[in-house]
Protein backbone atom coordinates (compact mmCIF):
# COMPACT_ATOMS: atom_id res chain seq x y z
CA UNK A 1 0.00 0.00 0.00
CA UNK A 2 1.44 3.01 -0.74
CA UNK A 3 2.33 5.69 2.01
CA UNK A 4 0.62 8.86 2.83
CA UNK A 5 3.34 10.70 2.42
CA UNK A 6 4.12 9.14 -1.18
CA UNK A 7 0.11 9.86 -2.15
CA UNK A 8 0.72 13.47 -0.40
CA UNK A 9 3.93 13.78 -2.83
CA UNK A 10 1.98 13.53 -6.10
CA UNK A 11 -0.69 16.18 -5.13
CA UNK A 12 0.03 19.41 -7.29
CA UNK A 13 -0.79 21.82 -4.55
CA UNK A 14 1.77 19.86 -2.17
CA UNK A 15 4.38 20.03 -5.31
CA UNK A 16 3.39 23.87 -5.98
CA UNK A 17 3.31 24.71 -2.06
CA UNK A 18 6.21 23.45 -0.46
CA UNK A 19 10.05 23.68 -1.08
CA UNK A 20 11.98 23.89 2.03
CA UNK A 21 10.14 25.06 5.18
CA UNK A 22 12.26 26.89 7.54
CA UNK A 23 10.11 27.40 10.22
CA UNK A 24 9.83 30.95 10.79
CA UNK A 25 6.53 31.29 11.63
CA UNK A 26 6.28 34.05 9.23
CA UNK A 27 2.81 32.29 7.89
CA UNK A 28 1.37 32.03 11.29
CA UNK A 29 2.02 35.45 12.37
CA UNK A 30 0.06 36.55 8.98
CA UNK A 31 -2.92 33.88 9.25
CA UNK A 32 -6.34 34.83 9.96
CA UNK A 33 -7.52 31.37 10.91
CA UNK A 34 -4.02 31.39 13.65
CA UNK A 35 -5.68 34.38 15.21
CA UNK A 36 -9.06 32.75 16.06
CA UNK A 37 -8.30 29.09 16.23
CA UNK A 38 -5.62 26.41 18.28
CA UNK A 39 -4.29 26.53 14.60
CA UNK A 40 -0.27 26.95 13.80
CA UNK A 41 0.22 26.19 9.97
CA UNK A 42 4.05 26.43 10.90
CA UNK A 43 3.53 23.14 12.85
CA UNK A 44 1.28 21.33 10.13
CA UNK A 45 3.80 22.39 7.48
CA UNK A 46 6.49 20.73 10.14
CA UNK A 47 4.66 17.55 10.35
CA UNK A 48 4.68 16.95 6.77
CA UNK A 49 7.85 17.37 6.30
CA UNK A 50 8.61 14.72 8.66
CA UNK A 51 7.36 12.27 6.50
CA UNK A 52 6.20 10.48 9.73
CA UNK A 53 3.25 8.39 9.08
CA UNK A 54 1.60 8.04 12.34
CA UNK A 55 2.01 11.84 12.35
CA UNK A 56 0.54 12.12 9.08
CA UNK A 57 -2.62 9.98 9.66
CA UNK A 58 -3.57 11.72 13.13
CA UNK A 59 -2.95 15.16 11.35
CA UNK A 60 -5.40 13.78 8.62
CA UNK A 61 -8.32 12.58 11.00
CA UNK A 62 -7.49 15.60 13.43
CA UNK A 63 -9.93 19.21 13.50
CA UNK A 64 -6.71 21.30 12.62
CA UNK A 65 -6.40 20.99 9.26
CA UNK A 66 -10.12 22.25 8.66
CA UNK A 67 -9.09 25.83 10.14
CA UNK A 68 -7.53 27.37 7.46
CA UNK A 69 -9.50 30.22 5.39
CA UNK A 70 -7.80 29.13 2.16
CA UNK A 71 -7.46 33.40 1.64
CA UNK A 72 -3.44 32.81 0.60
CA UNK A 73 -2.20 35.62 2.90
CA UNK A 74 0.97 33.00 3.73
CA UNK A 75 1.52 32.81 -0.22
CA UNK A 76 2.52 36.69 0.01
CA UNK A 77 4.67 36.53 3.04
CA UNK A 78 6.55 33.26 2.82
CA UNK A 79 10.32 33.69 2.79
CA UNK A 80 10.45 30.87 1.33
CA UNK A 81 7.77 31.39 -1.34
CA UNK A 82 6.18 28.51 -0.08
CA UNK A 83 2.39 28.50 0.29
CA UNK A 84 0.61 26.62 4.08
CA UNK A 85 -2.51 27.20 2.66
CA UNK A 86 -1.87 25.46 -0.22
CA UNK A 87 -0.28 22.44 1.84
CA UNK A 88 -3.88 22.31 3.43
CA UNK A 89 -5.69 21.89 0.17
CA UNK A 90 -3.29 19.08 -0.23
CA UNK A 91 -3.84 17.63 3.24
CA UNK A 92 -7.76 17.83 2.63
CA UNK A 93 -8.06 16.07 -0.51
CA UNK A 94 -5.51 13.19 1.27
CA UNK A 95 -8.24 13.14 3.97
CA UNK A 96 -11.05 13.03 1.90
CA UNK A 97 -10.03 10.48 -0.16
CA UNK A 98 -8.98 8.21 2.62
CA UNK A 99 -12.31 8.92 3.82
CA UNK A 100 -10.29 10.27 7.43
CA UNK A 101 -12.41 13.48 7.11
CA UNK A 102 -15.34 11.50 9.15
CA UNK A 103 -12.82 11.28 12.23
CA UNK A 104 -13.60 15.36 13.10
CA UNK A 105 -16.11 17.65 13.66
CA UNK A 106 -14.98 20.24 11.31
CA UNK A 107 -13.93 17.76 9.08
CA UNK A 108 -17.52 16.03 9.05
CA UNK A 109 -18.92 19.66 7.43
CA UNK A 110 -17.30 18.36 4.66
CA UNK A 111 -20.60 16.51 4.02
CA UNK A 112 -22.39 20.15 4.07
CA UNK A 113 -20.73 21.61 1.79
CA UNK A 114 -20.93 18.94 -0.43
CA UNK A 115 -24.68 18.94 -0.28
CA UNK A 116 -25.06 22.84 -0.49
CA UNK A 117 -22.09 23.57 -3.18
CA UNK A 118 -22.40 20.36 -5.04
CA UNK A 119 -26.41 20.58 -5.24
CA UNK A 120 -26.06 24.64 -6.58
CA UNK A 121 -23.49 23.97 -8.96
CA UNK A 122 -24.86 20.73 -10.57
CA UNK A 123 -28.40 22.44 -10.49
CA UNK A 124 -28.13 25.65 -11.30
CA UNK A 125 -24.90 26.19 -12.79
CA UNK A 126 -23.39 28.13 -10.26
CA UNK A 127 -22.20 28.22 -6.51
CA UNK A 128 -24.70 30.95 -5.10
CA UNK A 129 -28.01 31.96 -6.54
CA UNK A 130 -30.40 33.91 -4.18
CA UNK A 131 -32.86 31.07 -4.15
CA UNK A 132 -30.68 28.71 -1.58
CA UNK A 133 -30.01 31.91 0.86
CA UNK A 134 -32.75 30.74 2.90
CA UNK A 135 -32.92 33.70 5.53
CA UNK A 136 -33.28 30.97 8.18
CA UNK A 137 -30.36 29.66 7.26
CA UNK A 138 -29.00 32.93 7.34
CA UNK A 139 -30.02 35.45 10.00
CA UNK A 140 -26.87 37.36 9.50
CA UNK A 141 -27.91 38.57 6.05
CA UNK A 142 -30.34 40.56 8.07
CA UNK A 143 -33.66 42.25 7.23
CA UNK A 144 -32.68 43.71 3.96
CA UNK A 145 -32.18 40.65 2.47
CA UNK A 146 -35.05 38.80 4.08
CA UNK A 147 -37.00 41.73 1.64
CA UNK A 148 -35.07 40.89 -1.14
CA UNK A 149 -36.14 37.52 -0.52
CA UNK A 150 -39.30 37.84 -0.09
CA UNK A 151 -39.76 39.88 -2.79
CA UNK A 152 -37.02 38.34 -5.38
CA UNK A 153 -38.57 38.01 -8.14
CA UNK A 154 -39.62 41.39 -8.99
CA UNK A 155 -36.53 43.04 -7.19
CA UNK A 156 -34.39 41.19 -9.22
CA UNK A 157 -36.22 42.60 -12.52
CA UNK A 158 -35.98 46.31 -10.55
CA UNK A 159 -32.14 45.83 -10.87
CA UNK A 160 -31.91 44.58 -14.38
CA UNK A 161 -31.04 40.97 -14.09
CA UNK A 162 -32.76 38.49 -15.87
CA UNK A 163 -33.35 36.01 -12.98
CA UNK A 164 -34.61 32.58 -13.96
CA UNK A 165 -35.09 33.38 -17.60
CA UNK A 166 -33.10 32.03 -20.46
CA UNK A 167 -31.07 34.46 -21.95
CA UNK A 168 -27.85 36.31 -21.17
CA UNK A 169 -27.64 38.62 -18.06
CA UNK A 170 -26.97 37.46 -14.13
CA UNK A 171 -29.09 34.88 -12.59
CA UNK A 172 -30.18 33.98 -15.88
CA UNK A 173 -31.66 29.99 -16.31
CA UNK A 174 -28.43 28.32 -17.24
CA UNK A 175 -29.50 25.94 -20.67
CA UNK A 176 -29.75 22.26 -20.57
CA UNK A 177 -27.11 21.81 -22.78
CA UNK A 178 -24.17 24.27 -20.69
CA UNK A 179 -25.34 21.79 -17.83
CA UNK A 180 -24.76 18.53 -19.66
CA UNK A 181 -21.66 20.03 -20.44
CA UNK A 182 -20.97 20.78 -16.39
CA UNK A 183 -22.21 17.73 -15.74
CA UNK A 184 -20.18 15.95 -17.79
CA UNK A 185 -17.18 17.64 -16.85
CA UNK A 186 -17.44 16.46 -13.17
CA UNK A 187 -18.14 13.05 -14.33
CA UNK A 188 -14.99 12.99 -16.66
CA UNK A 189 -12.56 14.48 -14.70
CA UNK A 190 -13.19 12.58 -11.10
CA UNK A 191 -15.24 15.45 -9.60
CA UNK A 192 -18.55 13.47 -9.58
CA UNK A 193 -16.75 10.14 -8.03
CA UNK A 194 -14.71 12.48 -5.41
CA UNK A 195 -18.18 14.05 -4.54
CA UNK A 196 -20.04 10.55 -4.16
CA UNK A 197 -16.76 9.22 -2.13
CA UNK A 198 -18.14 12.08 0.48
CA UNK A 199 -21.59 11.35 0.43
CA UNK A 200 -20.51 7.77 0.73
CA UNK A 201 -18.15 8.41 4.03
CA UNK A 202 -20.84 10.54 5.66
CA UNK A 203 -23.59 7.98 5.51
CA UNK A 204 -21.30 5.23 6.87
CA UNK A 205 -20.50 7.70 9.52
CA UNK A 206 -24.17 8.85 10.43
CA UNK A 207 -25.18 5.33 10.84
CA UNK A 208 -22.12 5.14 13.68
CA UNK A 209 -23.33 8.10 14.93
CA UNK A 210 -26.84 6.94 15.05
CA UNK A 211 -28.26 9.30 12.40
CA UNK A 212 -30.43 9.53 9.94
CA UNK A 213 -29.04 11.83 6.80
CA UNK A 214 -31.06 14.94 7.77
CA UNK A 215 -30.01 14.61 11.29
CA UNK A 216 -26.42 14.10 10.10
CA UNK A 217 -26.64 17.19 7.77
CA UNK A 218 -27.97 19.61 10.57
CA UNK A 219 -25.21 18.22 12.46
CA UNK A 220 -22.33 18.90 10.05
CA UNK A 221 -23.81 22.13 9.10
CA UNK A 222 -25.04 23.39 12.75
CA UNK A 223 -23.09 22.16 15.74
CA UNK A 224 -19.92 22.88 17.32
CA UNK A 225 -18.84 21.64 20.23
CA UNK A 226 -16.36 24.94 21.46
CA UNK A 227 -13.30 23.22 21.66
CA UNK A 228 -11.50 24.70 18.58
CA UNK A 229 -10.48 28.16 20.16
CA UNK B 1 16.18 57.92 -4.87
CA UNK B 2 15.75 60.38 -8.32
CA UNK B 3 11.90 60.34 -9.98
CA UNK B 4 13.49 58.10 -12.90
CA UNK B 5 14.50 55.50 -10.44
CA UNK B 6 11.01 55.35 -8.57
CA UNK B 7 9.45 55.23 -12.10
CA UNK B 8 11.37 51.72 -12.90
CA UNK B 9 10.81 50.54 -9.74
CA UNK B 10 6.61 51.84 -10.19
CA UNK B 11 7.08 49.76 -13.17
CA UNK B 12 7.00 46.73 -11.48
CA UNK B 13 4.02 47.20 -9.60
CA UNK B 14 1.84 47.83 -13.08
CA UNK B 15 0.33 44.82 -15.17
CA UNK B 16 -1.20 44.59 -18.76
CA UNK B 17 -5.38 45.39 -19.55
CA UNK B 18 -6.37 44.81 -22.60
CA UNK B 19 -7.70 47.92 -24.40
CA UNK B 20 -11.18 46.56 -25.37
CA UNK B 21 -12.84 43.11 -26.24
CA UNK B 22 -13.62 41.55 -23.25
CA UNK B 23 -15.09 38.35 -22.87
CA UNK B 24 -16.96 38.38 -19.39
CA UNK B 25 -17.01 35.79 -16.68
CA UNK B 26 -19.81 36.15 -14.30
CA UNK B 27 -19.34 36.22 -10.43
CA UNK B 28 -21.63 33.95 -8.11
CA UNK B 29 -21.84 36.45 -5.55
CA UNK B 30 -22.03 39.64 -7.27
CA UNK B 31 -24.69 38.35 -9.38
CA UNK B 32 -26.80 37.38 -6.21
CA UNK B 33 -25.96 40.17 -3.97
CA UNK B 34 -24.78 43.04 -6.22
CA UNK B 35 -26.73 42.48 -9.66
CA UNK B 36 -27.44 46.26 -10.09
CA UNK B 37 -23.23 46.35 -10.36
CA UNK B 38 -22.85 43.75 -13.16
CA UNK B 39 -25.41 45.73 -14.73
CA UNK B 40 -23.76 49.14 -14.35
CA UNK B 41 -20.15 47.06 -15.23
CA UNK B 42 -21.76 46.61 -18.19
CA UNK B 43 -22.82 49.38 -19.14
CA UNK B 44 -20.28 51.64 -18.37
CA UNK B 45 -17.86 49.91 -20.71
CA UNK B 46 -20.86 49.59 -23.45
CA UNK B 47 -22.03 53.18 -23.51
CA UNK B 48 -19.93 55.32 -22.24
CA UNK B 49 -16.84 53.89 -22.53
CA UNK B 50 -17.52 52.28 -26.22
CA UNK B 51 -15.59 48.97 -25.47
CA UNK B 52 -17.45 45.63 -26.72
CA UNK B 53 -17.87 43.16 -24.08
CA UNK B 54 -19.38 39.62 -24.22
CA UNK B 55 -21.84 38.32 -21.72
CA UNK B 56 -22.22 34.82 -23.28
CA UNK B 57 -25.32 32.83 -21.99
CA UNK B 58 -23.54 29.30 -21.48
CA UNK B 59 -20.88 30.69 -18.90
CA UNK B 60 -21.09 29.05 -16.31
CA UNK B 61 -19.49 29.15 -12.45
CA UNK B 62 -16.32 28.17 -12.22
CA UNK B 63 -17.24 26.24 -9.57
CA UNK B 64 -14.02 28.54 -7.17
CA UNK B 65 -16.55 28.28 -4.09
CA UNK B 66 -16.86 24.73 -4.29
CA UNK B 67 -12.46 24.20 -5.08
CA UNK B 68 -11.61 26.52 -1.99
CA UNK B 69 -14.01 24.77 -0.07
CA UNK B 70 -12.08 21.51 -0.55
CA UNK B 71 -15.02 19.39 -2.54
CA UNK B 72 -14.24 19.87 -6.19
CA UNK B 73 -10.75 18.61 -7.00
CA UNK B 74 -8.66 20.34 -8.84
CA UNK B 75 -8.50 18.25 -12.25
CA UNK B 76 -12.55 19.65 -12.43
CA UNK B 77 -12.11 23.46 -11.88
CA UNK B 78 -8.95 23.31 -14.37
CA UNK B 79 -11.61 21.53 -17.20
CA UNK B 80 -14.53 24.15 -15.93
CA UNK B 81 -12.07 27.11 -16.74
CA UNK B 82 -10.78 25.47 -19.80
CA UNK B 83 -14.14 25.11 -21.21
CA UNK B 84 -14.77 29.33 -20.30
CA UNK B 85 -11.42 29.34 -22.70
CA UNK B 86 -12.79 27.51 -25.51
CA UNK B 87 -16.30 29.41 -25.48
CA UNK B 88 -14.30 32.68 -25.38
CA UNK B 89 -11.95 31.45 -27.66
CA UNK B 90 -15.35 30.21 -30.44
CA UNK B 91 -16.85 33.33 -29.80
CA UNK B 92 -13.51 35.53 -31.39
CA UNK B 93 -12.21 36.93 -27.78
CA UNK B 94 -8.84 36.95 -26.48
CA UNK B 95 -9.47 39.21 -23.46
CA UNK B 96 -11.46 37.26 -20.48
CA UNK B 97 -12.53 39.26 -17.41
CA UNK B 98 -13.88 38.00 -14.30
CA UNK B 99 -15.89 39.56 -12.30
CA UNK B 100 -14.94 37.67 -9.19
CA UNK B 101 -12.08 37.90 -7.46
CA UNK B 102 -11.74 33.99 -6.28
CA UNK B 103 -12.60 33.56 -10.10
CA UNK B 104 -9.64 35.84 -11.14
CA UNK B 105 -7.19 34.23 -8.00
CA UNK B 106 -8.20 30.34 -9.65
CA UNK B 107 -7.80 31.95 -13.94
CA UNK B 108 -4.20 33.49 -12.57
CA UNK B 109 -3.46 29.99 -10.48
CA UNK B 110 -4.35 27.20 -13.32
CA UNK B 111 -2.56 29.55 -16.36
CA UNK B 112 0.80 29.11 -13.89
CA UNK B 113 0.28 25.55 -13.23
CA UNK B 114 -0.46 24.87 -16.73
CA UNK B 115 2.97 27.19 -17.45
CA UNK B 116 5.12 25.56 -14.76
CA UNK B 117 3.60 21.57 -15.86
CA UNK B 118 2.91 21.55 -19.46
CA UNK B 119 1.42 17.76 -18.90
CA UNK B 120 -1.48 18.99 -16.93
CA UNK B 121 -2.84 21.44 -19.10
CA UNK B 122 -2.64 18.73 -22.39
CA UNK B 123 -4.50 16.65 -19.80
CA UNK B 124 -6.73 19.29 -19.05
CA UNK B 125 -7.28 19.62 -23.11
CA UNK B 126 -7.93 16.12 -23.12
CA UNK B 127 -10.72 15.76 -20.61
CA UNK B 128 -12.30 19.07 -22.09
CA UNK B 129 -12.70 17.29 -25.37
CA UNK B 130 -14.11 13.97 -23.87
CA UNK B 131 -16.58 15.46 -21.80
CA UNK B 132 -17.81 18.63 -24.13
CA UNK B 133 -16.16 18.25 -27.43
CA UNK B 134 -14.86 21.73 -27.40
CA UNK B 135 -11.11 22.82 -27.45
CA UNK B 136 -9.78 26.26 -25.92
CA UNK B 137 -6.99 28.39 -26.40
CA UNK B 138 -5.56 30.39 -23.83
CA UNK B 139 -6.46 33.71 -23.04
CA UNK B 140 -3.84 36.44 -24.27
CA UNK B 141 -4.98 38.69 -21.43
CA UNK B 142 -6.50 38.07 -17.87
CA UNK B 143 -7.77 41.19 -16.01
CA UNK B 144 -10.14 41.30 -13.30
CA UNK B 145 -13.22 43.75 -14.31
CA UNK B 146 -11.54 45.80 -11.17
CA UNK B 147 -8.70 46.39 -13.59
CA UNK B 148 -10.66 47.22 -16.67
CA UNK B 149 -11.97 50.20 -14.40
CA UNK B 150 -9.13 51.15 -13.40
CA UNK B 151 -7.32 51.57 -16.90
CA UNK B 152 -10.16 53.72 -17.57
CA UNK B 153 -10.60 55.48 -14.39
CA UNK B 154 -9.54 58.98 -16.08
CA UNK B 155 -11.97 58.75 -18.70
CA UNK B 156 -14.35 57.80 -16.64
CA UNK B 157 -13.47 61.48 -14.22
CA UNK B 158 -13.79 62.79 -17.41
CA UNK B 159 -17.48 62.30 -17.88
CA UNK B 160 -18.05 62.44 -14.16
CA UNK B 161 -21.24 64.37 -13.07
CA UNK B 162 -20.73 63.25 -9.06
CA UNK B 163 -16.87 63.45 -7.63
CA UNK B 164 -15.69 62.20 -4.36
CA UNK B 165 -16.32 64.96 -2.62
CA UNK B 166 -18.63 66.16 0.51
CA UNK B 167 -20.49 69.19 -0.82
CA UNK B 168 -21.57 71.14 1.48
CA UNK B 169 -17.42 71.60 3.04
CA UNK B 170 -15.40 70.45 -0.44
CA UNK B 171 -14.01 68.13 1.39
CA UNK B 172 -12.66 65.06 -0.63
CA UNK B 173 -14.17 62.07 0.75
CA UNK B 174 -12.48 59.93 2.73
CA UNK B 175 -12.33 56.27 1.38
CA UNK B 176 -11.02 53.38 3.07
CA UNK B 177 -10.14 50.07 0.65
CA UNK B 178 -10.36 46.33 0.89
CA UNK B 179 -8.64 43.95 -1.74
CA UNK B 180 -10.18 41.16 -2.19
CA UNK B 181 -7.11 38.60 -1.13
CA UNK B 182 -6.78 36.27 -4.22
CA UNK B 183 -6.65 39.52 -6.44
CA UNK B 184 -2.61 39.46 -5.81
CA UNK B 185 -1.70 37.93 -2.10
CA UNK B 186 -1.35 34.66 -4.34
CA UNK B 187 0.43 36.32 -7.03
CA UNK B 188 1.41 39.99 -6.45
CA UNK B 189 2.73 40.64 -9.94
CA UNK B 190 -1.00 39.82 -11.26
CA UNK B 191 -2.47 42.79 -9.31
CA UNK B 192 -1.97 46.69 -9.65
CA UNK B 193 0.19 47.46 -7.27
CA UNK B 194 1.12 44.21 -6.03
CA UNK B 195 0.41 42.42 -2.53
CA UNK B 196 2.33 45.44 -1.15
CA UNK B 197 0.82 48.81 -2.59
CA UNK B 198 -2.45 48.43 -3.84
CA UNK B 199 -3.57 50.76 -5.93
CA UNK B 200 -6.66 49.20 -7.79
CA UNK B 201 -8.80 51.23 -6.05
CA UNK B 202 -6.82 53.71 -4.37
CA UNK B 203 -6.10 54.98 -8.04
CA UNK B 204 -10.02 55.13 -8.75
CA UNK B 205 -10.26 56.76 -4.99
CA UNK B 206 -7.83 59.67 -6.50
CA UNK B 207 -8.69 60.25 -10.20
CA UNK B 208 -12.43 60.67 -8.42
CA UNK B 209 -11.72 63.32 -6.29
CA UNK B 210 -11.54 60.92 -3.16
CA UNK B 211 -8.44 60.67 -0.59
CA UNK B 212 -7.68 57.01 0.00
CA UNK B 213 -6.82 56.50 3.48
CA UNK B 214 -4.79 54.01 4.57
CA UNK B 215 -5.24 52.28 8.09
CA UNK B 216 -3.23 49.59 10.24
CA UNK B 217 -5.71 46.34 8.76
CA UNK B 218 -5.82 47.22 4.94
CA UNK B 219 -4.49 43.87 3.89
CA UNK B 220 -6.13 41.71 6.58
CA UNK B 221 -8.74 39.15 5.35
CA UNK B 222 -12.37 40.22 5.13
CA UNK B 223 -12.72 37.13 6.79
CA UNK B 224 -14.85 35.02 4.08
CA UNK B 225 -13.08 32.22 4.22
CA UNK B 226 -14.77 29.81 2.27
CA UNK B 227 -16.19 27.19 4.75
CA UNK B 228 -16.19 29.04 7.60
CA UNK B 229 -18.96 31.23 6.46
CA UNK B 230 -20.68 28.78 4.27
CA UNK B 231 -21.22 26.03 7.35
CA UNK B 232 -23.47 27.89 9.97
CA UNK B 233 -21.16 26.39 12.85
CA UNK B 234 -17.95 28.44 11.62
CA UNK B 235 -19.14 31.95 11.33
CA UNK B 236 -17.74 33.14 13.79
CA UNK B 237 -14.10 32.91 12.27
CA UNK B 238 -15.76 35.35 9.84
CA UNK B 239 -17.24 37.98 11.83
CA UNK B 240 -14.34 38.14 14.04
CA UNK B 241 -12.06 39.37 11.24
CA UNK B 242 -14.46 42.34 9.17
CA UNK B 243 -14.55 43.01 13.09
CA UNK B 244 -11.07 43.40 13.08
CA UNK B 245 -11.12 45.73 10.26
CA UNK B 246 -13.78 47.37 11.27
CA UNK B 247 -12.18 48.89 14.26
CA UNK B 248 -9.02 49.45 12.67
CA UNK B 249 -10.24 51.87 10.18
CA UNK B 250 -13.01 53.51 12.76
CA UNK B 251 -10.55 56.16 14.25
CA UNK B 252 -10.11 57.29 10.45
CA UNK B 253 -13.44 58.15 10.27
CA UNK B 254 -14.18 57.11 6.62
CA UNK B 255 -17.01 58.19 4.40
CA UNK B 256 -17.21 54.63 3.09
CA UNK B 257 -15.42 51.38 2.24
CA UNK B 258 -14.44 50.42 -1.53
CA UNK B 259 -14.24 46.66 -2.45
CA UNK B 260 -13.08 44.82 -5.82
CA UNK B 261 -14.52 41.68 -4.55
CA UNK B 262 -17.75 40.74 -4.35
CA UNK B 263 -17.95 38.26 -1.26
CA UNK B 264 -15.92 41.13 0.99
CA UNK B 265 -18.39 43.54 -0.24
CA UNK B 266 -21.26 41.88 0.89
CA UNK B 267 -19.08 40.89 4.46
CA UNK B 268 -18.16 44.05 4.89
CA UNK B 269 -22.08 45.70 4.64
CA UNK B 270 -23.98 42.72 6.63
CA UNK B 271 -21.71 42.01 9.35
CA UNK B 272 -22.18 45.47 10.59
CA UNK B 273 -25.88 44.71 11.50
CA UNK B 274 -24.90 41.28 12.40
CA UNK B 275 -22.18 43.34 14.85
CA UNK B 276 -24.77 45.55 16.11
CA UNK B 277 -27.20 43.56 17.01
CA UNK B 278 -24.68 41.24 19.11
CA UNK B 279 -22.87 44.10 20.88
CA UNK B 280 -24.56 47.00 19.77
CA UNK B 281 -21.20 48.27 17.90
CA UNK B 282 -22.17 50.85 15.33
CA UNK B 283 -18.76 51.97 13.26
CA UNK B 284 -20.19 55.11 11.38
CA UNK B 285 -21.53 58.35 12.71
CA UNK B 286 -24.49 58.96 14.67
CA UNK B 287 -25.50 55.12 14.85
CA UNK B 288 -25.36 54.44 10.79
CA UNK B 289 -22.53 52.28 9.33
CA UNK B 290 -19.95 52.55 7.10
CA UNK B 291 -21.52 52.40 3.45
CA UNK B 292 -19.61 49.66 1.60
CA UNK B 293 -19.71 50.36 -2.65
CA UNK B 294 -18.24 47.70 -4.87
CA UNK B 295 -15.91 49.74 -7.68
CA UNK B 296 -18.54 49.73 -10.13
CA UNK B 297 -21.02 51.42 -7.79
CA UNK B 298 -18.56 53.68 -6.95
CA UNK B 299 -18.04 54.67 -10.67
CA UNK B 300 -21.64 54.67 -11.49
CA UNK B 301 -22.29 57.03 -8.58
CA UNK B 302 -19.42 59.39 -10.12
CA UNK B 303 -20.63 58.64 -13.68
CA UNK B 304 -24.57 60.01 -12.74
CA UNK B 305 -26.81 56.94 -12.16
CA UNK B 306 -29.33 56.87 -10.15
CA UNK B 307 -28.77 54.85 -6.98
CA UNK B 308 -32.01 52.25 -6.99
CA UNK B 309 -30.91 51.94 -10.60
CA UNK B 310 -27.72 50.03 -9.78
CA UNK B 311 -29.17 48.17 -6.80
CA UNK B 312 -28.09 50.01 -3.44
CA UNK B 313 -31.10 49.71 -1.95
CA UNK B 314 -29.64 45.75 -1.43
CA UNK B 315 -27.22 47.74 1.08
CA UNK B 316 -28.05 46.88 4.57
CA UNK B 317 -25.69 49.75 5.61
CA UNK B 318 -27.53 52.82 4.37
CA UNK B 319 -26.45 54.62 1.71
CA UNK B 320 -28.15 57.73 1.91
CA UNK B 321 -25.48 59.58 4.70
CA UNK B 322 -23.08 59.14 1.46
CA UNK B 323 -25.72 60.39 -0.83
CA UNK B 324 -26.67 63.41 0.44
CA UNK B 325 -22.72 63.98 0.80
CA UNK B 326 -22.03 63.74 -2.69
CA UNK B 327 -24.96 65.80 -3.53
CA UNK B 328 -26.78 63.07 -5.39
CA UNK B 329 -30.60 64.06 -5.64
CA UNK B 330 -32.27 60.31 -5.18
CA UNK B 331 -36.23 59.54 -4.13
CA UNK B 332 -36.74 58.02 -1.27
CA UNK B 333 -40.31 55.94 -2.08
CA UNK B 334 -38.24 54.63 -5.39
CA UNK B 335 -35.93 53.06 -2.93
CA UNK B 336 -38.54 50.28 -2.45
CA UNK B 337 -40.29 50.07 -5.64
CA UNK B 338 -40.46 47.45 -8.69
CA UNK B 339 -40.05 47.65 -11.94
CA UNK B 340 -43.67 48.89 -12.27
CA UNK B 341 -43.48 51.28 -10.07
CA UNK B 342 -45.87 49.21 -7.53
CA UNK B 343 -44.44 49.20 -3.74
CA UNK B 344 -43.01 46.05 -2.61
CA UNK B 345 -43.29 47.27 1.28
CA UNK B 346 -40.05 47.73 3.53
CA UNK B 347 -36.77 45.71 5.33
CA UNK B 348 -38.05 45.29 9.25
CA UNK B 349 -35.35 48.53 11.23
CA UNK B 350 -32.85 46.14 12.97
CA UNK B 351 -32.48 47.36 16.78
CA UNK B 352 -29.39 49.21 16.66
CA UNK B 353 -27.89 49.88 13.26
CA UNK B 354 -29.49 53.58 12.01
CA UNK B 355 -30.80 52.96 8.96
Amino acid sequence: MQKLSEKLKQDIHYIESLNSCMNCGVCTAICPAAEFYRYDPRVIVDTVQRQDEEALETLLKSETIWYCGECMSCKTRCPRSNTPGGVIMSLRRLSQEEGYFTESEKGRQQFALKRVLGNNILNYGYCVTPDVVRPEMHPEQGPVWEWIYEHRDEFYERVHSNYRKEGAGALRKVDDQTMKELRSIFEVTGGKAFMDNIENCSAEKAQEMGMDMETYFLHTYMDNNDNHQ
Amino acid sequence: MNLEAKQQIWKEYQKEIADDRYYYARSCIRQTFFPGSEWAYLDILGNRLGKTVFDDPRHTTCTGIGYHSDVVPVETIMTVVARHFALMTEAGFENITPSCITSFGIYTEILHTWQEHPEIEEQTHEYLWKATRREFKKPKNLAHTSDVIYKFRHEIAAQKKHALVDVHTGRPLRVVDHIGCHYAKMFPSKGIGGAEFPAVLSGMVTAWGGEPVDYPERRHCCGFGFRNYLVLANRGYSIANSKKKFESMQPYEPDFIITNCPGCAMFLDKWQYTISEMEGTTYGKDGYGIPVLTYEEAAALVLGYDPWEIGLQMHQVSVEPLLEKMGIAYDPDAKYRNARGEDMGRPACPNYLKV
